[in-house]
């Protein structure tokens, strides 16, 4: 049975406070009504003895100490769910906004979640084939991974967030079903459209579960989306066997909210006034990707964020990054000389590739060709600052044939078109061409049973007009 | 006893009030569920918990039981090939009880009761027994044989002794009657706090090293047997990847892993990798030598404080039988978070970065745990720890490195410029420092060679060179140094990439053995110096360059196979002839 309690003790913030509550469990969902016959969520974040305090989800505004009835429920915020979620829209509390009224449920969860036990995981293997070059050969996506994509204001990680939904391709074995989780905090109303509209022009509306949480929406629903997101991912993931990509933009917005929040319960602040326990939070969201143990299915994320500022050690994608396995970095100068995906190859990363590629599952040479581009082009950098320095003319004969290399690696190997779609073996054979217009004995990470197979510094000139 | 009940929750942290039965750091049982708890603060109106296990759906009023006890491991066979949570709960049995996920108020015992061990007893009726005095044996994996130690509080005259048979770890063995006349029976298992640390007879100087089979560590910045390192470095720079492989390769008896607060795939790659490796020395999987304690992010926080302890006390039960132990921590700076996450919860006032103010105390407690010693038995064992540090924005500034940074000997800073261009291990050799040099120096002057120390000397003379040069190259180029700084740019890089640089995934390059690190060493100097002779004779560096010798060299940790070594020679024979050609061409 139910508690109601009339009136309020206290409103600060999104927090109120009520007295004389006789039993009421921790993190439990409650309901407020107002007069008016609206109803908001909230939930209980602390108790002492009689007293607890609860945040309201949507807001407070419109809140008097008499104007509304507090309902307990008696147990956590759970999310219905049923497979029938798939082609739903919600908005960043889980309540259905696309006007198909509720989900009939066959199961609710709670939307926090329980850790996986790290025993029943299983090491993620299998790779996703996403079509674009720079990410499926040097950063290469794994089913069950969480690798974010840190970007900066007015970049192009939706239109990359697209092209990966569009192009990405999981269905080459065991035929097991794909289907996408998208949650939107904080994001523009044109931004959330964008989504959309691209999902249904890519025809993959049906297999969409969209979350969102606008800008202009109450920051405490912004905390509750990505767990109402994620809780969906591992329902259809480990009790339904499908591969589910969970989307998450913007995570700097929700950290942002979670700081409003945290300061408005007065609680100490640690770096740049987020809160102390701001990494643990994130990797209760992060460590929910994965592949478990007797399941199908899988959950992968790719959680996009803005770095303040371009700022990689802000606080936000600092603890990102130490919680998910790898990063694609945007970078604003690649950006700015019209290069799309302005992909950062340097400070990018991957940590389950090396154990997702080769012989297998994409092909024997890929580590090679990876290693060595990365290889070429950090010493490129080397080069390029030094002729920034003593100017073009001045370097040595391989200096620029390794500038060269820069150039074309680029325009053509990491610039792509947001319509194409590379396969693997493009891709692989792409790199081999383009450290081919390097001597032979540059390739210092390369095995020369390797370098037989595939260097070929001839084609290479002649493919890219050099004379 | 009147029943105490829950007043006030705040995430982890509850509080009861009115009570005077809790005693401080005491394990205490927390709602109808049973969840976890150890008592953190006491005052007259309230006591202050901190909860292991998620609070969600828990009540005010709920009942909270003290144990009577303060936190404590379980200790005794079956802990290796194991792996743990924070609190030594089993997690494989987890797992076959509540799936996938990881319920509340699992409490299961640590070590499997129902396993049978081959338990032999070499004391006698009527011996008298001491603390530290073996009374068990049992093989405990293929690898390691588990010695039981009297607990050091104990002593007195046996009175009963069971035959050599096989024994759960819940079966008496022996029977001890003290001079007070009061009776302990002992088993296979004991009970230690965790936040204790686990008595000695002496700390005995370090002497030792810990070989790794890498080269940048062995060579350049070595760690004691005994000795306590720290791996600091920002994301993506492989402090992992190090951990890994010093978990694999090094040359201790038992190696006790804590991923704290880690990635959970991380924890399954370990437990996957461990499982299929071979220990190259005894034949045997290594995870019959490896426990694993995984507390991954995601798992309470409170649990992630713990860990660390866990971790430790496990690894000086081991060391008291008489074992080496290597205990890897990944990573400190996520302990030190949650103890800033609790103390923030208890609202403690803050010092530095939000951390609390003990959090220097606490880091060098962790870290003096460390040490080679002579144990109670009279045996001789010792304790490693390699801590990992996170530090926020890869700034090496912030409170825990910097903490961490004095209470270490051993320093391998990784640097995110080394990780970019996949220089691994990215172990920058101008930040780094290891103050074992000296304790070592005898160890390796009779061990690998009397040349070693001068060989390191100079190979880490020819980077700080290098070191320098860059400074002027990074402004005008390479090409207008005088031909012996070019040689020395030239040796550097052949340092770096054929000798620092250490491919993990490459058979032989994984684990390299002193005795190929020293001649490594020795055929670069050889040529650096033989060089250096021949430009002072008049030969010009670009004629050097373009004979192939730092191409071949640069390949030798590829090319020449660990059983191999006398290949080297070749190397030799192929510089004095190339020299040769030079001279005479220019003759």
């Amino acid at each position: 049975m139910s508690i109601q309690i009339l009136g309020l003790n206290e409103i600060n913030g999104p927090l109120v406070a009520l007295e004389n509550v006789p039993d009421v469990g921790f993190d439990e969902l409650v309901e407020l009504k107002l007069n008016n016959g609206t109803a908001r969520l909230g939930r209980v974040v602390q108790i002492a003895g009689s007293t607890c305090i609860i945040q309201v989800f949507e807001g407070t505004s419109n809140l008097s100490l008499n104007n509304c009835t507090v309902k307990f429920f008696g147990e956590p915020m759970k999310m219905p769910l049923s497979e029938e979620i798939l082609g739903r829209v919600f908005n960043g509390s889980g309540r259905p906004l696309d006007g198909l009224g509720e989900v009939y449920a066959e199961k609710r969860l709670d939307i926090n979640g329980q850790p996986m036990n790290p025993v029943s995981r299983v090491y993620p293997q299998n790779y996703i084939n996403t079509g674009i070059s720079s990410i499926d050969c040097l950063m290469t996506l794994i089913r069950g991974q969480k690798l974010p994509i840190f970007s900066g204001a007015g970049m192009q990680h939706d239109k990359l967030a697209v092209q990966i939904v569009r192009q990405s391709n999981i269905s080459e074995d065991s035929g097991g079903r794909f289907a996408i989780v998208f949650a939107a905090m904080g994001v523009k109303n044109d931004v959330a459209d964008y989504f959309r509209r691209s999902f249904e022009e890519a025809g993959v509306m049906d297999k969409v579960v969209m979350f969102l949480n606008l800008s202009n929406d109450p920051i405490i629903e912004r905390i509750l989306t990505p767990r109402c997101a994620l809780t969906v991912a591992e329902y259809l993931a480990f009790e339904k066997n499908m591969h589910i990509l969970v989307i998450t933009t913007d995570m700097t917005s929700y950290c942002e909210a979670l700081r409003e929040f945290s300061s408005s319960k007065g609680e100490i602040p640690g770096r740049k006034g987020f809160p102390g326990y701001l990494y643990s939070d994130l990797a209760s969201l992060y460590e929910r990707a994965g592949v478990a143990d007797g399941a199908q299915g899988s959950v992968t994320q790719l959680p996009i964020l803005t770095m303040p500022n371009d700022d990689i050690t802000h606080p936000v994608p600092d603890l990102t990054g130490y919680i998910t396995e790898g990063q694609i970095v945007l970078d604003r100068t690649l950006d700015q000389t019209g290069i799309y995906p302005p992909v950062s190859t340097l400070p990018s990363l991957s940590r389950l590739m090396k154990d997702g590629i080769g012989e297998g599952f994409t092909r024997k040479d890929h580590s090679a060709v990876a290693n060595q581009l990365f290889a070429a082009y950090a010493n490129v950098q080397d080069i390029r600052a030094l002729a920034a320095v003593i100017g073009e003319e001045e370097l040595t004969q391989s200096d620029r044939q390794f500038m060269r290399f820069g150039e074309l690696f680029e325009q053509r190997f990491i610039s792509q078109p947001f319509t194409e779609n590379r396969s693997i073996e493009e891709t692989l054979d792409l790199g081999w061409s383009i450290l081919s217009v390097l001597p032979r004995g540059a390739l210092d990470r390369v095995d020369d049973e390797t370098l037989n197979q595939y260097y070929d510094h001839e084609a290479a000139r002649k493919r890219f007009g050099i004379e | 006893m009147s029943a105490n009940t829950v007043f006030s929750i705040n995430g982890p942290v509850i509080k009861v009030k009115d009570t005077k039965d809790f005693a401080m750091m005491e394990m205490v049982y927390v709602g109808n569920k049973n969840l976890i708890g150890e008592v953190i603060s006491i005052s007259s109106d309230y006591t202050t918990i901190q909860v292991y296990e998620s609070t969600t759906g828990l009540h005010p009023g709920e009942p909270v039981t003290g144990t009577g006890s303060p936190l404590c491991a379980t200790l005794g066979p079956g802990i290796l090939e194991n792996i743990f949570d924070g609190i030594e709960r089993p997690l494989q049995k987890i797992k076959a009880l509540s799936g996938i996920y990881i319920e509340e108020g699992c409490n299961i015992p640590s070590l499997d009761e129902a396993r049978l061990w081959d338990v032999s007893i070499p004391v006698r009726k009527g011996d008298i027994l001491d603390g530290g005095m073996t009374y068990a044996t049992c093989p405990e994996t293929s690898l390691i044989e588990h010695r039981c130690i009297v607990p050091s509080d104990i002593n007195g005259e046996i009175i009963f002794v069971a035959e050599n048979g096989k024994y759960t770890i819940k079966d008496t063995l022996v029977t001890v009657k003290d001079a007070n006349g009061a009776v302990h029976t002992l088993t296979l298992a004991q009970k230690w706090p965790i936040r204790q640390s686990r008595p000695i007879r002496e700390r005995l100087p370090i002497s030792m090293p810990l070989i790794t089979g890498q080269r940048i560590i062995d060579t350049m910045f070595p760690i004691a047997k005994g000795g306590t390192a720290a791996i600091p470095g920002g994301f993506g720079t492989g402090k992992t990847m190090t951990q890994h492989q010093l978990a694999k390769w090094c040359d201790a008896d038992i190696i006790v892993y804590v991923g704290c607060g880690e990635r959970g795939n991380e924890m399954t790659q370990v437990l996957d990798e461990f499982s299929s490796l071979i220990d190259p020395k005894s034949g045997a999987s290594l995870t019959a030598r490896t426990v694993l304690i995984a507390n991954t992010s995601n798992m309470p926080v409170a649990a992630r404080e713990a860990s660390i302890y866990t971790g430790i006390t496990l690894a000086e039960y081991y060391r008291d039988m008489g074992y080496h132990v290597a205990i890897m921590a990944d990573s400190t700076s996520r302990w030190a978070e949650a103890l800033r996450e609790i103390s923030g919860r208890l609202e403690e006032m803050p010092a530095e970065e939000g951390f609390p103010a003990y959090l220097p105390s606490r880091i060098s407690q962790f870290y003096e745990r460390a040490g080679y010693v002579t144990t109670l038995s009279g045996k001789d064992g010792s304790v490693s720890i390699i801590g990992a540090v996170s530090p926020q924005g890869a700034d090496f500034s912030e409170p825990v490195t910097q903490n961490t940074k004095r209470f270490v000997r051993c320093f391998w800073a990784l640097d995110k410029s080394l990780a970019y261009a996949r220089h691994y291990p990215a172990i920058n050799w101008t930040t780094s420092y290891s103050e074992y040099i000296d304790d070592l120096s005898a160890w390796y002057e009779t061990n690998v060679d009397k040349s070693f120390l001068p060989h390191r000397q100079a190979i880490a003379n020819i980077l700080h060179e290098e070191n320098k040069l860059m400074e002027i190259v990074k402004l005008i180029g390479s090409d207008v140094l005088p031909d012996d700084q070019k040689l020395v740019i030239e040796t550097a890089k052949l340092v770096r990439v054929g000798f620092l640089q250490q491919n993990a995934f490459h058979k032989d390059d994984t684990f390299v053995p002193m005795e190929k690190q020293l001649k490594m060493m020795g055929i670069i100097l050889y040529l650096y110096n033989k060089l250096k002779d021949a430009l002072a004779h008049g030969a010009i560096f670009s004629d050097i360059a373009r004979t192939d010798l730092f191409e071949t060299i640069i390949k030798m940790k590829y090319d020449i196979p660990n059983d191999n070594l006398a290949l080297f020679d070749r190397y030799y024979k192929q510089v004095d002839e190339a020299i040769e050609k030079l001279i005479s061409q220019k003759g």
